[in-house]
């Protein structure tokens, strides 16, 4: 609420505490409640994260609410471990990259093609633009097998490019759906002005939608960023030495229970990135989410 | 009805066709110039593929060598596995998708009306930027059977300790044959004695730890006129001991409850022991009685829900799946909710509807392509659900916990390879799929007209 609209309204509620209190109390319940389900929702989180704090001796055997009532437990010791851990340090190195270049790429191309389905000419436009909103659901399980063949012959099997080529591939039809539906309500007057002044498509793509379709790239950038840096499935089907870290933990998880000492702290770790993605471009995210499904 | 005006909208055309000129050419190239990137990769990584598979599930096997018709196909709906993994998905289509929505309505109409909700909106929908997989290790942590280690048993072990709380002695054993176990689960003399006599409860298999701090050198009682007196102790005591025998160093167990039964089978009286373990009853009429220890003594502490068991493993990870998709659906909802007119709200408030005929009558009906939405979505992203399933769940419950993504994957790359089987996996996935498909273009074409 407004320092304004509370000025305005403090003549009316400037009486009775009494009122206050009954319209408090009628909420209070409600309050509680959601007090209570948003702690519910915490837990795991936070579990994890305490679970990772424990020395590997106490971590097999201890629950991670102990860590409250003896805090000396706590130690970082697992995290330095994991970071001097060969495999899991370049477990996390590969999850960077191939996130990192199944963002860029995907939005790269789909950005060109978002714009010529929204702003240019050419027969059959809608029907073709159509088809790739189509594509939009077919699951990627109908690829694994081809791809695991074709990467195979090419040469390219278990690359973290392979990878990224894939990513590239399936996220695509959501990416080129978004930015054209972005790009098409780019004032009309401003592309036909630069036209008319003679700059050529290329230079319109790059100086005019680019920078205005800013707000619809960033959604897509925080979007296909999580969803590369999250996935398990691919990886662990197109590699076999090229481990993310989603894939890196999955291998630890066989011994589950005596090996805690590992697998808290790089699930946190993969887990701690996205989230600071998350809060940092939240509204972004909020926006693409709004604009993949409301709209 | 107030508010309602109708618009009409004048329907949107698209660019006009840009003059017949001689660049129409040029600008067909251009087209294809910034066309051919995308139209690249949707070939090579998603049509070509698709058609690769639909062919590669009708051969046997690896490859095309053997044609194998729809013998696959067959196989999905014969194999336990698979059928298996048709049937937990069909719960989770079943279960999630209203699940999801109905939470998500519940906590956007609840936040609507609080101060801090963005912080219960951001709190809820955190999950949802982590990966399911990284979620599922969290849940499978959360999950573990033993009740010192896993949260949720944790949580239910010390509720249900107030109810029935694990005996003071869990693990105890008669230390020698004078003594029995009862079918009820306590522990008694074997023969019934008489007033007068001595009744000797020796026990062993007690931890260290289990015996009492305040436990004295236990002590073999005098006979009593007209009572029976006895002795609880630790039959035990470094170096072994004469069983049946209080003996040096050997603890007495105080705090139990000594119960006493007549001929009858009445029960006539209990009486806790000492530090040195004795008891006594006194004032006993004649006759013969069986001496025991209840079953309550030797109640096992509760051993923890088996969670990642065969049997409770699909709803496990089901709860899982909630905890992520909950704020998805709570923010889209919320969205939903604040685009409706205030003032249809408040005219039915006006005309004296009450709040939940305000939600149920106007609320809900105009939120219903949101909440369909919601729904759908999560109806698509249930029946591909592999990342969470294959963290939570033991390798050794997969076939139990099993669903049609995971089924495929270990069809194909887990260990077996059989891509003529798992191509047809994939392919029924995707048929699975289509109704949705033809759902999403209807409401493209709906919003481009």
């Amino acid at each position: 609420m407004t320092a304004a609209t509370a000025e305005a309204q403090r003549p009316v509620g400037e009486e009775k505490f009494s009122t206050k209190l009954v319209r408090f109390l009628s909420k209070a319940p409600i309050q509680i409640l959601l007090v209570v389900v948003g702690i519910l929702w915490l837990v795991p989180t936070v579990g994890l994260f305490l679970t990772s704090l424990f020395s590997p001796t106490d971590i097999n055997t201890l629950g991670w609410w102990e860590i409250f009532s003896k805090p000396s437990l706590a130690t970082l010791d697992n995290y330095r471990e994991i970071w001097h851990d060969q495999s899991i340090r370049s477990a996390f190195w590969t999850t960077v990259w191939i996130s990192v270049g199944g963002t860029v790429l995907p939005i790269i191309v789909a950005a060109l093609a978002g714009y010529a389905f929204a702003w240019l000419e050419f027969p059959g436009r809608d029907w073709i633009f159509i088809i790739v909103i189509a594509l939009l659901v077919v699951p990627l399980q109908m690829a694994l097998i081809p791809m695991f063949r074709l990467y195979s012959d090419v040469g390219i099997f278990d690359t973290k490019l392979s990878l990224i080529l894939f990513h590239t591939g399936f996220g695509l039809p959501f990416a080129i759906f978004l930015l054209r539906n972005f790009f098409i309500g780019i004032p009309r007057e401003l592309l036909e002005a630069a036209r008319i002044d003679g700059a050529s498509e290329f230079r319109i793509f790059f100086r005019l939608i680019l920078p205005l379709g800013l707000p619809a790239i960033a959604s897509l950038a925080i979007f296909q960023f999580l969803w590369t840096w999250n996935d398990l499935l691919v990886a662990l089907s197109l590699a076999r030495d090229t481990q993310p870290l989603t894939v890196a933990i999955f291998s630890q998880l066989r011994q589950f229970g005596n090996n805690l000492e590992l697998i808290a702290p790089a699930s946190f770790v993969s887990l701690i990135v996205p989230l600071a993605v998350f809060f940092a471009f939240q509204r972004y995210f909020v926006q693409g989410l709004l604009a993949g499904s409301v709209k | 009805m107030s508010g309602a005006s109708i618009t009409a909208e004048p329907p949107v055309r698209e660019a006009p066709p840009a003059g017949r000129d001689p660049g129409r050419w040029r600008q067909y190239g251009i087209a294809a110039i910034f066309l051919a990137p995308a139209a690249f990769f949707l070939i090579v990584w998603i049509i070509y593929p698709a058609i690769y598979t639909f062919v590669q599930s009708l051969f046997r096997g690896s490859g095309f060598g053997e044609f194998a018709g729809i013998d696959n196909y067959k196989a999905l709906f014969t194999s336990d596995n698979l059928l298996t993994a048709i049937k937990n998905n069909a719960i989770w289509v079943a279960v999630v998708p209203a699940a999801v929505t109905a939470i998500g309505l519940l906590f956007a109409v609840l936040t609507e009306r609080i101060r801090w909700s963005v912080a219960f909106k951001t709190v809820v929908f955190m999950p949802l930027a982590v990966s399911a997989f990284a979620a599922g290790v969290t849940w499978r942590i959360m999950y573990q059977q033993e009740p010192d280690r896993g949260a949720i048993n944790a949580a239910i072990g010390s509720v249900q300790g107030v109810f029935s709380p694990a005996g003071v002695l869990s693990e105890a054993a008669p230390s020698s044959d004078q003594l029995k176990t009862t079918s009820g689960g306590g522990i008694q003399l074997a023969n019934p004695i008489s007033t007068g006599d001595v009744a000797k409860l020796g026990l062993t298999r007690i931890r260290s730890t289990e015996v009492p701090a305040t436990a004295k050198q236990a002590v073999q009682p005098e006979p009593l006129q007209g009572g029976i007196t006895g002795v609880v102790w630790r039959d035990f005591k470094p170096g072994g001991g004469t069983p049946g025998k209080v003996e040096q160093e050997e603890l007495g167990l105080p705090g139990v409850t000594v119960e006493i039964t007549n001929a009858q089978g009445d029960k006539v009286a209990s009486a806790k022991s000492a530090d040195d373990g004795t008891f006594a009853f006194k004032d006993l009429p004649e006759g013969q009685y069986t001496v025991g220890i209840g079953a309550s003594t030797f109640a096992k502490p509760f051993g923890g829900v088996s969670w990642l068991g065969a049997k409770l493993i699909t709803p496990a990870v089901i709860i899982s799946y909630i905890w992520i998709w909950a704020g998805f659906s709570m923010v889209v909802i919320a969205a939903g909710l604040a685009a409706i007119p205030r003032e249809t709200l408040e005219a039915a408030r006006t005309d004296g509807a009450t709040e939940w005929q305000v939600f149920r009558r106007v609320t809900v009906p105009q939120l219903m392509p949101v909440l369909s939405v919601v729904f759908i979505t999560l109806l698509i992203n249930v029946l591909k659900v592999f990342d969470i399933v294959i963290a939570v769940a033991p390798q050794s419950v997969q076939d139990d916990a099993n669903v049609i993504a995971l089924a495929m994957w270990r069809t194909s790359f887990g260990g077996v390879s059989d891509f003529g089987l798992g191509s047809a996996i994939a392919v029924f996935l995707f048929i699975l799929v289509i109704p949705i498909l033809a759902l999403n273009i209807k409401r493209f074409r709906t919003e481009a007209a």
